[in-house]
């Protein structure tokens, strides 16, 4: 069992947990995930790790309430435990030689840039943050890229807060005002990674993304995670647990991947409701 | 008395009754019918069926205790050379080892000897509760990669020699492939679980949820205090066919497919995964794998379950149980086929449309064998314009797994081969000196016999190399 050791709600959908889980808080790089499993009927999910102290043996998780399993890890309370907690899987991040990026966060995935940004800026490189979100009300993690980014660009879908517009913006205008990265990271929805890459494309600027597939096991077993990555015309299958989750962005089949990715929507639907209405129930007692 | 020419036969569920449940399909032999069973063994001299045996279980005299009754005596005397014998009763290719040099099997039926051994252990566990044995205190500490065949069998083996062992299992269950490989209905979850409880018994320590190389490398083990490390971390990677269209939803490897049924438990409506069956699936091969994916598939609710193998019925490398309990129950083969298309659905119109990107059919070529290879297999040769199309929602792939790259994370310098297969001498012994290896991490997908050999020679070697340190 896995010792919750302390929850923050940064947003009504997004929610903040650190987990008792040693082993993992010693080696977890950026850009690094685990699997957890919430209780005994539960299924395996990977996150990625938005942050770990060795000292305290504590790993921090940041995920968004998007289906059954979630809503039952945020029905979770310091001091509750889950089942399962496996990691850190997938490579780390590579950042060795970076001294001007552009770390691009969507969304949730901005709590898995902000590991990644914050690396950069500790080992001096030059950062310049871009996260974007529906609205006000779901921004995360200000505070925390203030503190780690020479230059921060927030981006609202509907202008409630920072600047209005999709992270795309911003990052078109830098780079077409002759602004230099040696690398682009880019970290949330696959949609909004596959269109980061088409920005950056005609700019030629090395780019990284981070790919969150089904998985199951983790560890290259299963093979549920694969995407295509096309290479001077060759399509390559790779598995994105054990290659990845980190890719060329320039390389990799999006459409698929999204396509993908909704392969279980309809139980996923079904089961979301459920959980939905058995809380209900049970908050009605 | 006269020799009865034919084996006894094994009672199992109506096929018609067992495709609709994961209840297992032989119930085994009573206790009059393996009296039956032990009376056909010609208690020869030579005993050819031991050496037909990966570790060489003293099989007339494991009968010849059946035939007295003492089922105990028998049951000790298999495990004095297997340590999972309820295990191997049911999955071991028998036709092709033991079985295959049976004294009887030149004008008969051979003795069914595997059934035997299914009887002998299952009556012992069902009759012996699980031993508390004293848990070593003193002993040399040996860590164990991997819960599957080679690691249990390494680890009973240096328990009962006296070592502390702790076995490091990266998903949450302990049994490897055994777990969530093989489906319940050919080996009951049971079974395994009772063989972990016989470790944990001994004083093994079981770490779920630790990935070596990942969670810790093999310098931190030693480092822990460990003296030697025995990696039995299983095959890799599941092999796709490198054809267009295996991205398409409803295309699985059959890793995946099994795991989500057998680990995940998909089939139950208490769980929380998911599986897409499909009405019409096709499995591609033809090992125990696809035999397993393809019994699954059907007892998930397909109407129709084809199974696509590019040679023909005679090389079929599943077991010859397996391969006639998936006809009984309804499974159509496709031999001297093999596929060169999946094709998915998309609609031009919608680009949203919830069905687009999932399986709608297969194309296949059909195959004649050739010449043959290096093994002295006819090599399939594609028959050129005999493409044709048929409709399928899932394809399930079970054409073998190469080398995981997690290997060469667990060590630096740990020696792989070409295939990335760990290279080990004949007692297990790694390139890395205290390192062993064995089972399908060193040889490829293989059989969980000759992975539980390979764990019981590694932990002699492992015995012998810490009694001269």
């Amino acid at each position: 069992m896995y010792k919750i050791i302390s929850k923050q709600v940064l947003n009504p959908t997004v929610t903040s947990l650190e987990i008792e889980a040693p082993l993992v808080a010693r080696k977890a790089e950026p850009g690094q995930f685990i699997i957890l499993r919430v209780d005994d009927l539960g299924e395996r999910i990977p996150l990625t790790i938005a942050g770990a102290d060795p000292d305290r043996g504590a790993v921090r998780i940041i995920f968004q309430v998007v289906g059954a399993t979630t809503q039952k890890l945020n029905a979770k309370e310091p001091g509750d435990s889950i089942v399962d907690f496996v990691g850190p899987l997938g490579t780390a991040t590579e950042l060795d030689g970076i001294e001007n990026v552009c770390v691009v966060g969507g969304g949730v995935g901005c709590a898995i840039a902000m590991p990644v940004a914050s690396k950069l800026h500790k080992m001096g490189a030059n950062v310049t943050s871009i996260i974007g979100f529906r609205n006000k009300d779901l921004v995360i993690l200000e505070d925390e890229f203030k503190e780690i980014s020479d230059d921060l660009h927030i981006m609202t879908d509907d202008g409630s807060y920072g600047e209005h517009g999709n992270v795309t913006m911003p990052l078109k205008e830098m780079l077409e005002s002759g602004k230099k990265f040696d690398r682009i990271i880019a970290i949330g929805p696959v949609i909004m990674m596959k269109f980061t890459v088409e920005t950056a494309r005609p700019f030629g600027v090395p780019i990284t993304v981070s790919m969150n597939p089904i998985m199951i096991d983790g560890t290259g077993m299963c093979g549920g995670c694969r995407l295509t990555l096309i290479r001077d015309g060759e399509r390559i299958t790779k598995f994105a647990c054990v290659d990845g989750p980190d890719f060329n962005g320039y390389e990799v089949d999006f459409d698929e991947a999204m396509s993908r990715g909704r392969m279980y929507s309809a139980f996923e639907r079904e089961a979301f409701n459920e959980a939905c209405n058995i809380m209900k129930q049970a908050d009605g007692k | 008395m006269a020799i009865i020419p034919k084996k006894t036969p094994m009672p199992t569920q109506e096929p018609g009754e067992r495709i609709h449940n994961f209840k297992e399909v032989s119930y085994g032999y009573t206790e009059e019918l393996a009296l039956q069973e032990a009376s056909r063994c010609l208690n020869c001299k030579s005993k050819p069926c031991v050496s037909g045996c990966p570790v060489n279980i003293d099989i007339p005299s494991f009968i010849a205790k059946v035939n007295d009754k003492d089922y105990d005596g028998a049951y000790d005397i298999i495990t004095e050379s297997s340590s999972l014998p309820a295990v191997c009763g049911r999955v071991c290719p028998q036709e092709s080892q033991c079985e295959s040099r049976c004294t009887l099997g030149i004008k008969y039926e051979p003795v069914a000897i595997g059934n035997l051994e299914r009887f002998v252990a299952d009556r012992h566990n069902d009759t012996v509760p699980v031993k508390e044995a004293s848990v070593p205190e003193e002993g040399d500490m040996v860590a164990v990669i991997g819960s599957g065949p080679s690691g249990l069998a390494c680890a009973g083996e240096l328990a009962s020699m006296g070592y502390r062992v702790t076995v490091y299992e990266a998903l949450h269950l302990a049994g490897g492939v055994l777990v969530y490989g093989i489906p319940e209905f050919r080996l009951p979850k049971t079974i395994v679980a009772r063989e972990v409880e016989n470790l944990k018994a001994m004083g093994v320590d079981i770490q779920t949820n630790v990935v070596i190389g990942k969670t810790l490398v093999i310098d931190e083990l030693f480092d822990m205090g460990f003296k030697a490390v025995f990696v039995g971390s299983g095959a890799g990677l599941p092999n796709f066919m490198n054809i267009p269209g295996e991205s398409y939803k409803g295309v699985y490897s059959a890793n995946e497919f099994l795991t989500r049924s057998n680990l995940m438990k998909a089939y139950s409506s208490k769980t929380a995964t998911p599986i897409q069956v499909g009405s019409n699936v096709v499995v591609v091969g033809g090992g125990n794998v696809a035999m397993d994916a393809a019994r699954t598939a059907l007892r998930l609710g397909a109407a129709k379950v084809s199974v696509v193998y590019r040679r023909s019925e005679e090389e079929l490398p599943a077991r010859k149980e397996e391969v006639r309990h998936a006809k009984e129950e309804g499974i159509e083969f496709r031999f001297l086929e093999n596929p060169v298309e999946i094709t998915g659905f998309y609609n031009k119109e919608d680009p949203r449309d919830p069905k687009n990107g999932f399986v709608t059919g297969i194309r296949c070529i059909k195959m004649e064998l050739g010449e043959p290879d290096s093994r002295g297999r006819r090599r399939p040769v594609p028959i050129e314009g005999s493409e044709y199309y048929s409709e399928c929602d899932a394809v399930i792939i079970a054409i073998g797994t190469s080398a995981n790259p997690l290997i060469k994370h667990i060590s630096p310098g740990l020696e792989v081969n070409s295939k990335g297969g760990i290279v080990v001498n004949e007692s297990g012994l790694t390139s890395r000196g205290g390192v062993y290896a064995g089972g399908d991490a060193v040889t490829g997908a293989a059989t969980v016999i000759s992975a539980m050999g390979a764990g019981k020679t590694a932990a002699h070697a492992i015995d012998e190399f810490l009694r001269a340190l």
